[in-house]
This record gives C-alpha cells, structure tokens and sequence, in this order.
C-alpha cells in the first residue's frame, strides 16, 4: 500500500480541513472556552457538529451505526485538531473509547455507542494511576460481589474525566499490581455511587480529574470484554491512544512551523527579513526534515495498526516517540524564533508548545516508547 | 487474486529459482559489489549469474522501459519488486551510478538514440560511469567549474581538472560537466559523454582517511569529444546536472531502504553488553531509523506519482546521511576497542572503523548537508534571500 492518502481519504482531508479551519480555530474554541473558564474545557456545540459530519462514529463498526473507517482517517481529524490547537473529545472518546467499546457486549455498545456517534456522550480514560504513563502497572482494584464488583482506588491523568458520561476503567480483578493477567476492563457510568472527582485544570487549559473509586458498585454487565483478560483490550485501546496522540502531535508541529516560517517572512532585524540569517534557515530546514520523517513514520503506523500487522505495536512505539520529539522540536524552535513576542500570551505560539508538552505525556512519552522500542527489539 | 497479489507471486517465484544462495547473503565489503563494466573481475560465478539473468529480463533496471534494456514495471510493481527482493535479503544484481544518476538524467534529456545506445549499455553491467562534476576550486560552488571544452566544429577539445571524481580510475566512460559559454554562468555549461580511453584522459588516485582509494584527480589534456556527445543542448548542461542531482542525493540518502533504514539495538545483547546509556542512545537511533524508512517508502511511493516537492530529495540526503553517520559512530561505540583493531583478521581488516570513516564523506559528496539545508531553505521552505 502506497503511503499517501487515498482519493476517499484525500478527500475527507479536505473537508475536514476546511471544517476545522472554520469552526474550531484557536480564537473560536482554545481561547475562548479557556478565557471563560469553561469547566469542561472544551465546547459541546462543536462535538455536535463532529458528529453531523460524521466524525464521531468513524471507528465504530457499521452494524453499531458507525463508518468503520480505520486509524489513518482519525489520524485526518487528530492532526487537524492539532493544528488547531481544538479543545475536544474526540481523541478519549471516538478513538479510545469507541476501540474499548468494540470489544464490549452488545448491551453494553447499545448503551452507550449511539448516544457517542450522535455527539450527546463523551467518554474518558481513566488508566494511568501516577504522574507517569505505567499501563504495565494497576493498582486500582475491582473485588467480586455478589453479582458484580466493587471498584476501589485512584487514577490520574483522567482528560475530560468530569464530563465525562462514562469512564472507561483498567482494574485489578485478580493477581499483584504488575501481573500482566488479572487486569478488566469496565464501563462506569458517571452517576455510579462513589465517585469522587479533583478537577485540574492543565497545562494546555484541557481539564483532567483525579478520580477516587470509593467501593463503587458495578453490575456485571459494566464489564467490557473477559473479567481478567482485559489486558489484550487495554493494549488496543493504548495503540489506538498512542497513535492517534501521535497523529494529533505532527498536526500541533506542523501548526508551529507554519507560524513560525511565516514569521522569519515578515519579522525584519538588522534591515533584514529575518528568515535571510542561514543561522535561522539550517534550523528551520532541519525541523522540515524531522516533522516530516515524523509524518511518514505516524502514517506508516496507522496502516499497520489498520491492517493487523504484527509489527504495528512496535511501529505505533516508533510514531509516538518520533512525533513527540519532532514536534518538541517544532514548539521550541517556534518559540525561540518569534523572539520576545513568543513569549507573550496574545500570540498563539505559546499554545503550540503548551498542548506539546500535555500530548508528549499522554500515553507515554519519547522514552517511555524507546524503551518500549527497544524491548519488543529484544534488546 | 488481483493482479498486483499474481506479480507478487510471479517475482517471488522468479527470485527463489534464480537468485543464487551467495547473493543472499549480506553485503560484507566493496568486493561484495557488482559494479559491472568492461574491467570488471567479478568476485564469484553467482555475482555474475546474478547479474546476468537480472540483465536478461530487464530486472537490473526495473522500472526503465523494456526498450532500454528495463523491465518496464510501473510505480506498483516497482515498489512490489524492491519488497520482494528486501524479503529474500536478495543483494542488487547490479550497482552503478549508470543506473542512478545518469540512466534518469538519459531517460529525461537524452536523444532516442542516446537512450538507446547507453542506457542498454548500463542495464546489461557493460559499461561503468563515473561522474565528473566537482574541480579543486568548484565543490559547493559547482556552477563556478572551470573545465573548458572549445567549440571546434564537429567536436569539442576539453581541457582542465575534476577531483572527487569516485572509481575514475575503474570506470569505462565519464559524464562530464564542461564549460562552454565563458560569458555565462549557469547557461554556459554542457553536459557531454566521453570513453575515459581517449587520448588526454589520465586520472590518478586519492587515498581517503579509510585507507582505501576509490576516487581519483581526473585530467583533461586536448581531449576531442565528438558533438554526438552532449546530452540536452548547448549551455544548458546545468540542468541536466541539477536534475541528475536529485538520483544522486536520492540514492545516496538510502531512500531505497539501505543500510541506514536498519536497526542496531540488537549489537548490544550481540555484544554481551550491560551499558544502559547506550543502549538508550541505541534505542532512540532505532527511532529515527524506523522513521526514516517510513520515510524513504513515502518519498519514493510519492516522488513516483509526481506528489513529493521536486526538491525533497534534498532534505531525504541531508537525513538519511545524519542518521547513517550517527549508527556508524553508535557501531564503533558498541564495538569498544575491537573497533579500533585496522588489519585483524576478527574485524575482517578494520571493517568497522573504516566504514564509519568512509560514512563520514555522506554528507560530502552529493552536496554537503550544508547546502542541502539550504536547498531546503530556499526552495522548499521559500525563505527569503536563501
Ligand atoms: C520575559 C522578557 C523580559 C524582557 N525584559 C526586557 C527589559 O526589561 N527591557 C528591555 O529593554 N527589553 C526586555 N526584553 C526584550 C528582549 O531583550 C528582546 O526580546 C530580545 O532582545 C529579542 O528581541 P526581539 O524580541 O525583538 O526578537 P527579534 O530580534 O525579532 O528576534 C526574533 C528571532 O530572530 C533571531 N535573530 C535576530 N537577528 C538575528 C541574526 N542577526 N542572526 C540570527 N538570528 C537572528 C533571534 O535570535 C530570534 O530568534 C524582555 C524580553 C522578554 C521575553
Ligand atoms: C567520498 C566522496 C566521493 C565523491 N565523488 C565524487 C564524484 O564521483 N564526482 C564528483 O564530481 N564529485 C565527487 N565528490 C565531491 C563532492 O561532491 C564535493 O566534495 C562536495 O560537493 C563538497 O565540495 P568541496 O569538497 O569542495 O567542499 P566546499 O564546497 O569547499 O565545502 C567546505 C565546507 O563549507 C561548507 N559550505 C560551502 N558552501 C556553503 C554555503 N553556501 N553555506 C554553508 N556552508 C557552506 C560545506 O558544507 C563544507 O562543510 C565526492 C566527494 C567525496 C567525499
């Protein structure tokens, strides 16, 4: 398979393109539900409209009412809401979440599958349990009774946690906190007695939750999957997490460099533009070169992932890490050449390395993934 | 089956029944190479077997026309070839810069009988080229070159100096940057073909930090070269150069998934090594060499069907000879002081350490990383006054 888009895919680049472009801008969404302090960080409106074009079911399978599309068309979305810096829920819920609720009973795709793709549900991912991504290692327990579970202990991390209708749980139900076996995955509706919730607001202006799991009681059909095998679901909803991050990050880099070589086009010092100094053009030249190579390797892993291959897990490692520092790159370089004004809040550049540094965390960074790189190497 | 599954097929069959089991085994050295041409002493039966039933269906040059001497494979079946030779570790049949600079440079500014006459020449691994483009004083600053050639009527009489000029020494005939106009600058340059055995040509040797000499000073004393000879028309050598460029720098990147697309984490278990620094600095190389294959699958995948921008040849040299450079000097480090050994018989006579000098020039030859940062700069990137 060639490794550019297809005419289908071309073409809802296109449309998706002109739809961020227009509607979920830095102005109209980042800024704007940051400067009201909205409490989801993100607008619902703009969710809605995700899903009037269709975007909110692409994963899902066609007999649940979705398109059934793979990783490279999210990728379309994610890089586009990375170039525009799109406050959304599109990543927690119709990429990881719709991939955790594929693998669940049709009850529970029934319950919670419709109200995604029509743009009325949000779903958050509640895994990571520290201040690092350690998805070899939970802690957080589910203990059987009676005809269900009783669910105890923390997760962190959790992005769009408080609005969020369901959580998508990675639990203990049985073994030590770093056995691969024993892990299971649940559905917890938000209203679920004993939940509590910390709202933090990050970074990026994204908010997130710490959750405690106060002996919350689930029925049996919350269970996504096999009780104790979640882990082969876990490790799917992770790759779809990591390439889709990783999709997300070329479309933040490449927003940064965008601003950024249209700045040394227009800033003059010295009587000069300042994009003449070749000490400015090696750099941006040698940032081209990355963000692109970063492009390549994160496409080059959405069709593997999309095609089974057994080397896609190793491969959306590769993207991850490659992405994440390519775009690192991209913000710092962007900030550094736009001098003092790249300082400022009222110039958006600033908001390019802000999301960098929240995507690079999430699920897993640059070295997270090399060590990854270097076990499934078998080195 | 679809047709593409049924070539696949076809090839892997082919590659199975003629591929000899020697040429499956990886390149060890330059002796490993078939460079073809009319001097060449091949090392074994099976790289001239290899080469020779290659020749016969066209598959040392794949995707050039089947009247040219190619197999006439489309972007597809192309792509589809080099996986199935990747798959059988198969070695190429035939190496040599006939085929990657000036076959394309042919295939687009030659004459049909030019094309005719040399390309077939090049695909059956009769005749070897080399290159002469850079002079003493002309390195980055090619258009500078001083090698003249004065207009005598039916012929030209070259006379001046090229240096670099890789395997003169060897090679059976030369493309040769030569002043024409010495009013203009870049429309004053011609392109002309030329038998390195006509009287006036001599070439002598250079000896590189590796120990070996693979290239040479080429000098032009009164050489005659018949007007028949030039490629593309008078005083407009220089595009024809610039565009012959873009194969050099595209094969020199490794784009076709070379050995800098590989991984060497696994040199440290190899090794026997306990050193987690290194084997992080290993880790991140693996990185950026799975990145950089993708890479090199999309830019060939892209430049096939017109998508790539002209001038990403450019920055694919200017990373894929950063990143060969960075596994040589990693190999050197997992390799500890055996790496230094220089003639040892466990080292196969210094193998390491002079690869990892020899990959130092990557990033020389072909264009410096230098000037390719500012092609990149200039042409991709559209910065101002670069
Ligand atoms: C937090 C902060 C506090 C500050 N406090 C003060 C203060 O108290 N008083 C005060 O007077 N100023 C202050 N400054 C201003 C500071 O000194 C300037 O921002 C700085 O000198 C850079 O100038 P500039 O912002 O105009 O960037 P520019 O000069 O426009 O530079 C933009 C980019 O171009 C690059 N560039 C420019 N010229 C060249 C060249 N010839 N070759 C290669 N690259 C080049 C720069 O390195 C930079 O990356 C402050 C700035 C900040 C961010
Ligand atoms: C192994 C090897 C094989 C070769 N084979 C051939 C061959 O077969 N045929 C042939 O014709 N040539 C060949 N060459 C020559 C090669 O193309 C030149 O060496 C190369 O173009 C650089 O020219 P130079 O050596 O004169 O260096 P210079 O041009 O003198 O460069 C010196 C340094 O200055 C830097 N520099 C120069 N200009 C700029 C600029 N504008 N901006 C920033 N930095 C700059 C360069 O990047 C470099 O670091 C070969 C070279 C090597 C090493």
């Amino acid at each position: 398979m060639a490794l550019y888009y297809t005419e289908d895919q071309a073409m809802l680049a296109d449309s998706v393109t002109g739809f961020m472009a227009d509607e979920g801008g830095i102005k109209k969404q980042l800024r704007h539900w940051r400067d009201t302090n909205c409490k989801d960080g993100f607008g619902h409106g703009l969710w809605k409209q995700f899903a009037e074009m269709g975007l909110t079911g692409m994963l899902a399978a066609e007999a649940d009412g979705g398109l059934a599309m793979g990783h490279v068309e999210a990728g379309i979305v994610l890089a586009e809401i990375g170039r525009n810096l799109t406050p959304s829920p599109f990543l927690t819920t119709a990429v990881m979440g719709v991939t955790a609720l594929s693998e669940a009973s049709d009850e529970l795709r029934g319950r919670w599958l419709p109200g995604v793709i029509a743009g009325e549900t949000v779903l958050a991912m509640a895994i990571d349990e520290g201040a690092k991504h350690r998805p070899d290692k939970i802690a957080c327990r589910a203990e059987r009774a009676g005809n269900g579970f009783r669910l105890t202990g923390a997760k962190g991390f959790v992005i769009h946690g408080t609005s969020a209708d369901a959580l998508i749980v990675a639990a203990r139900t049985s073994g030590s906190d770093s056995d691969a076996d024993g892990v299971t995955l649940f559905a917890v509706p938000k209203d679920a007695a004993g939940i509590g919730h910390t709202a933090v607001r990050l970074v990026d202006s994204a908010m997130a939750s710490h959750v405690r799991f106060d002996g919350v009681e689930l029925d049996g059909s919350s269970v996504i999957g096999e009780v104790d095998g979640g882990r082969a679901v876990l490790n799917k909803v992770l790759s779809a997490g990591r390439i889709g991050a990783a999709a997300e990050q070329t479309g933040v880099g490449s927003g940064a460099f965008a601003m950024t070589t249209t700045y040394l086009k227009t800033r003059k010092q010295f009587g000069k533009l300042i994009g003449e100094f070749q000490a400015l053009q090696h750099r941006a030249a040698h940032l081209y070169s990355e963000l692109e190579i970063a492009e390549a390797v994160v496409i080059k892993a959405q069709q593997l992932l999309d095609g089974g291959s057994e080397r896609a897990e190793l491969m959306v490692s590769v993207a991850k890490a490659k992405a994440a520092r390519a775009c690192n790159l991209a913000v710092r370089e962007g900030v550094q050449m736009h001098g003092g004004v790249g300082m400022t809040d009222e110039y958006d550049i600033g908001l390019y390395m802000k999301r960098e540094r929240a995507l690079t965390e999430f699920m897993g960074d640059a070295n997270y993934h090399a060590e990854r790189v270097a076990q499934l190497s078998g080195y | 089956m679809s047709d593409l599954e049924s070539f696949r097929a076809e090839i892997r069959a082919w590659i199975e029944a003629n591929c000899p089991e020697e040429m499956r085994r990886p390149v060890q050295d330059e002796g490993d190479i078939c460079w073809g041409g009319r001097n060449f002493v091949f090392k074994s039966e099976a790289q001239k077997q290899w080469m020779e039933v290659c020749a016969a269906k066209g598959y040392t040059v794949p995707d050039w026309p089947v009247a040219y001497g190619g197999a006439g494979m489309d972007p597809a079946q192309a792509k589809i070839w080099r996986e199935e030779m990747a798959r059988a570790g198969a070695r190429p049949p035939l190496s040599s810069f006939g085929i990657w600079m000036l076959g394309p440079a042919l295939l687009k500014f030659g004459t049909e009988e030019q094309k005719v006459h040399y390309l077939g020449q090049v695909a059956r691994g009769e005749i070897r080229w080399c290159q002469g483009y850079s002079e003493p004083g002309s390195g980055s600053d090619l258009v500078s070159l001083q090698t003249f050639g004065e207009d005598k009527g039916d012929h030209w009489v070259v006379n001046g100096q090229k240096i670099w000029t890789s395997y003169a020494d060897k090679a059976d005939w030369i493309f040769c940057l030569v002043r024409t106009d010495k009013a203009n600058t870049y429309q004053g340059i011609s392109f002309l073909l030329f038998d390195m055995t006509t009287p006036g040509v001599t070439t002598k040797p250079i000896k590189l930090i590796s120990g070996s000499s693979p290239f040479c000073e080429t000098f032009f004393d009164n050489v005659e070269v018949p007007k028949s000879q030039i490629v593309g028309q008078l005083n407009r050598g220089w595009d024809v150069a610039k565009y012959l460029l873009g194969h050099e720098r595209e094969m020199i990147s490794g784009a076709g998934g070379g050995e800098q697309t590989s991984t060497i984490g696994k040199v440290l278990t190899r090794n026997g090594l306990d050193d987690p620094m290194l084997r992080a600095e290993l880790a991140q190389f693996d990185i950026d060499a799975l990145s950089f294959a993708a890479m090199g699958e999309k830019f060939l995948d892209e430049i096939k069907v017109g998508k790539a921008h002209p001038a990403q040849p450019n920055m694919m040299k200017y990373a894929g000879t950063e990143l060969n450079k960075r596994r040589h000097e990693l190999l050197m480090a997992a390799g500890g002081s055996t790496a230094l050994e220089w003639d040892s018989a466990e080292t196969r006579g210094g193998a390491p350490a002079r690869s990892w000098l020899r990959t130092k020039a990557n990033s020389i030859e072909g264009g410096t990383s230098e000037v390719m940062l500012n092609v990149v700069a200039k042409r991709i990137l559209e910065l101002p006054g670069a």
